[in-house]
């Protein structure tokens, strides 16, 4: 028994540190060893990701939009020529004796300028997409209150039921609608067997048609975020509200209106961003003078094989969302900075 | 009553006064929420200008008989009136309460000067009376410098303040504070507690306080009424409170006590006898009770109402003997565990009125425990 008690002396050599089996080294460890710092390697992977499936796309859609046009393969002039024609061949060894030189236009831009079908499509887009952003609002925000404010089980039914049209595809959602907007759809039909109209309303492609395709696809994405943030609200703050003397509808514009804000910015760019570059819903529902900036883009890319003006075209909604996306991000940073 | 002070006694102690016409009236109040009654025929009266406390624990409905004031919630049965009117219809946004939440709730995209407005606001009072109460107020509760701040710049005793301020700019009938030094550290707690008192002398507004926190509820209040269960157990000064607790669960809850099972022996009109097997010995008390002869009684002794000493004392009552188990040392005060033969421990506290180099009493040390035949509280439930 006595020789248990007393320290055997190998082991209290050891016996404060923890030893790593050899073998087990961490993700980390490797990392290390190859010289990448692991906190980097967690935003490399997102980083890589964007400039491989974002950044490099767009970089040669840029590329094509200064280029010009050409009845070629691929159809649109290279962005470097050979000054030295004896050297056309090999652009390798033009770029080494230095006579390879830019070729750039300016071309396609000046079409989006000059061209005013181009400039209504446009704003044609901008309006559209912003009545479909309000009228989602107006319909979403009661919808993602009346969530919010339910009990849990019948919250959770109704966020599936917000979520369920998501399983079908969206084109088939879309083409749906066709069914029920044409002459002889199902609405039209319904009010003509109650006698409420006796010539079919004239509802598909229309202006209208546009917008009630456009709220019905993207009302989810409006929905979600404004529940989000309703559904975390401190309900207490209504109790002080009306403590304080204010009714409850008041309260809910003093109150909870201001307080969703976020929601309701996030919930605006999620409809309003894709709404501008919507293209299949004017072109299933839309008539044919409904003109959008991404109805275009197809027709000047597919039919009339016109890259660059077609990549002038994405180029410039592009610039035209930045501004939106720059506003949500600098809400958001703000956001941030006030914490809680 | 004191005879050559008798109107001093009725403006302060209203309740003593059966001519008072009390300021809140809370008739045979319940609340059921489903099966679980919440809060159970309640009946108070609090009187203008007092600052009463609920003292509980949680869940024993102190906050919702609180929000049933405030209009939250609706009593299952009962009345409740406040400055004789009833509430029974009245919506939270139209009651003469306001209230401070335990959370504070405060308007957190609104400037501590447009929380502390927003009450006014809904009266539509002109914007210069609206300014120069919120700047009054805000310069009360000392957060001028801070107006226009919102609320997660501010610290978490700043923001206590500004909902107070926000409470008590209205001038309400009657303020309800939930909670109110929850959040605070234990310095802040004591400054504010100076400060809400100071505020309620300064503008007479009566105050109705929810706390768990029976050191809170004892230096605020004017009067305390504990609560268990949904009921009101106990309603009394701090004083008679904490000195002559109804029963056990009242001394218990309110500072700490040590009780003595044990059964009567003479019951008279100036003294009773308590035979203790539990204290191993016997308890004289110098007032009497009106027990059954033999009836099981529970005898109180508050741990500083307790003298201890290593003589070994050998008195017929009033004298019981252990060893000590446990000594903390608080700064101010020791507090002694003494472990009675009986096997009972007792719990003993002592001031320190010399600095400890020359502590006497020491662990495992033989102590004999005495007290004054007027300190023990003899309870029947």
């Amino acid at each position: 028994m006595a020789s248990n008690t007393e320290p055997v002396p190998g082991r209290a050599s050891t016996g404060g540190r923890l030893h790593r089996a050899p073998g087990a080294a961490s993700i980390g460890h490797v990392l290390k060893a190859m010289g990448i710092q692991p906190r980097l390697a967690v935003i490399l992977i997102p980083y890589i990701w964007l400039i491989l499936f974002f950044l490099i796309p767009f970089l040669i859609v840029l590329i094509i939009s200064f280029a010009q046009l050409r009845i070629a393969q691929p159809p649109y002039s290279p962005l470097f020529i050979c000054t030295d024609p004896t050297l056309a061949d090999s652009s390798w060894t033009c770029f080494l004796q230095g006579h390879l030189k830019p070729d750039l236009y300016t071309q396609a831009y000046g079409y989006l300028v000059a061209e005013p079908l181009y400039i209504k499509a446009y704003w044609n887009s901008v309006v559209t997409a912003f009545w479909s952003t309000i009228l989602c609002l107006l319909i979403g925000y009661p919808m993602a209150y009346g969530m919010a404010r339910s009990s849990p089980t019948v919250r959770n039914a109704l966020l599936m039921l917000i979520v369920l049209p998501f399983w079908t595809s969206f084109l088939i959602r879309v083409y749906a609608w066709i069914g029920l907007l044409k002459n002889n759809g199902v609405i039209n039909n319904i009010l003509i067997a109650f006698h409420v109209i006796s010539d079919p309303l004239p509802m598909m492609n229309t202006q209208f048609a546009v917008y009630v395709g456009i709220v019905y696809s993207y009302l989810p994405f409006m929905i979600l975020p404004l529940y989000a943030n309703l559904e975390k609200m401190d309900l207490t703050l209504l109790e002080a509200a009306a403590d304080l003397g204010c009714r409850p509808l008041k309260a809910f514009f003093k109150i909870t209106v201001p307080l969703s804000f976020p929601g309701i910015v996030a919930g605006s760019m999620l409809v309003f961003i894709p709404a501008v570059g919507e293209y299949v819903i004017p072109e299933l529902l839309g008539g044919s003078n409904t003109v959008m900036i991404g109805r275009e883009l197809v027709n000047v890319f597919f039919e009339n094989r016109d890259w660059p003006t077609a990549s002038a075209i994405a180029i410039a909604v592009l610039v035209l969302l930045v501004v939106p996306i720059t506003f949500y991000q600098y809400y958001q940073n703000k956001e941030a900075e006030a914490g809680k | 009553m004191p005879a050559d002070k008798p109107e001093h006694h009725h403006t302060e102690m209203p309740w003593n006064d059966p001519d008072a016409e009390p300021y809140i009236r809370i008739e045979n109040v319940t609340k059921k929420f489903g099966d679980f009654v919440a809060v159970n025929d309640v009946s108070l009266n609090v009187y203008r200008g007092e600052l009463f406390s609920l003292l509980g624990g949680s869940g024993c409905g102190k906050t919702t008989l609180l929000r049933m004031l405030a209009g939250f919630e609706e009593p299952t049965a009962g009345k409740i009136y406040i400055d004789g009117i009833d509430m029974a219809d009245i919506p939270p946004y139209n009651r003469p309460t306001n209230m401070m939440f335990q959370s504070y709730a405060l308007f957190p995209h609104m400037t501590v000067e447009q929380n502390v407005a927003f009450g006014l606001k809904q009266d539509k009072r002109p914007a210069s009376e609206i300014r120069d109460r919120v700047a009054a107020i805000l310069d009360m509760v000392q957060l001028t410098q801070f107006m226009k701040r919102k609320p997660h710049q501010l610290s978490g005793g700043q923001r206590q303040r500004v909902a107070l301020a926000r409470a008590l700019v209205k001038a309400p009938k009657l303020l309800l504070l939930d909670e109110p030094l929850g959040a605070l550290d234990k310095k802040l707690r004591e400054a504010t507690q100076f400060e809400i008192m100071n505020i309620q002398d300064k503008l007479g507004i009566t105050f109705i306080v929810v706390t768990h926190d029976q050191e809170e509820a004892m230096t605020l209040s004017t009067r305390i009424g504990v609560m268990n269960q949904g009921q009101i157990v106990q309603i009394g000064t701090p004083q008679e409170i904490y000195e002559y607790p109804h029963n056990k669960q009242v001394a218990d809850f309110i500072g700490s006590v040590n009780l003595f099972e044990g059964w009567m022996l003479e019951d008279e009109a100036d003294h009773v006898l308590i035979e203790s097997e539990e204290a191993g010995g016997r308890i004289y008390v110098d007032h009497g009770i009106s027990a059954a002869p033999d009836a099981k009684v529970w005898v109180a002794l508050r741990p500083e109402k307790i003298q201890i000493e290593r003589e070994d004392r050998d008195e017929p009552y009033n004298c019981i003997k252990g060893t000590v188990t446990g000594i903390a040392y608080m700064g101010n005060l020791s507090i002694y565990l003494v472990k009675l033969d009986s096997g009972k421990e007792v719990k003993v506290t002592m001031p320190n009125q010399t600095r400890a180099a020359e502590q006497e009493i020491g662990w495992d040390d033989r102590v004999s425990l005495t007290w004054h035949p007027n300190s023990p509280v003899i309870l029947l439930s």
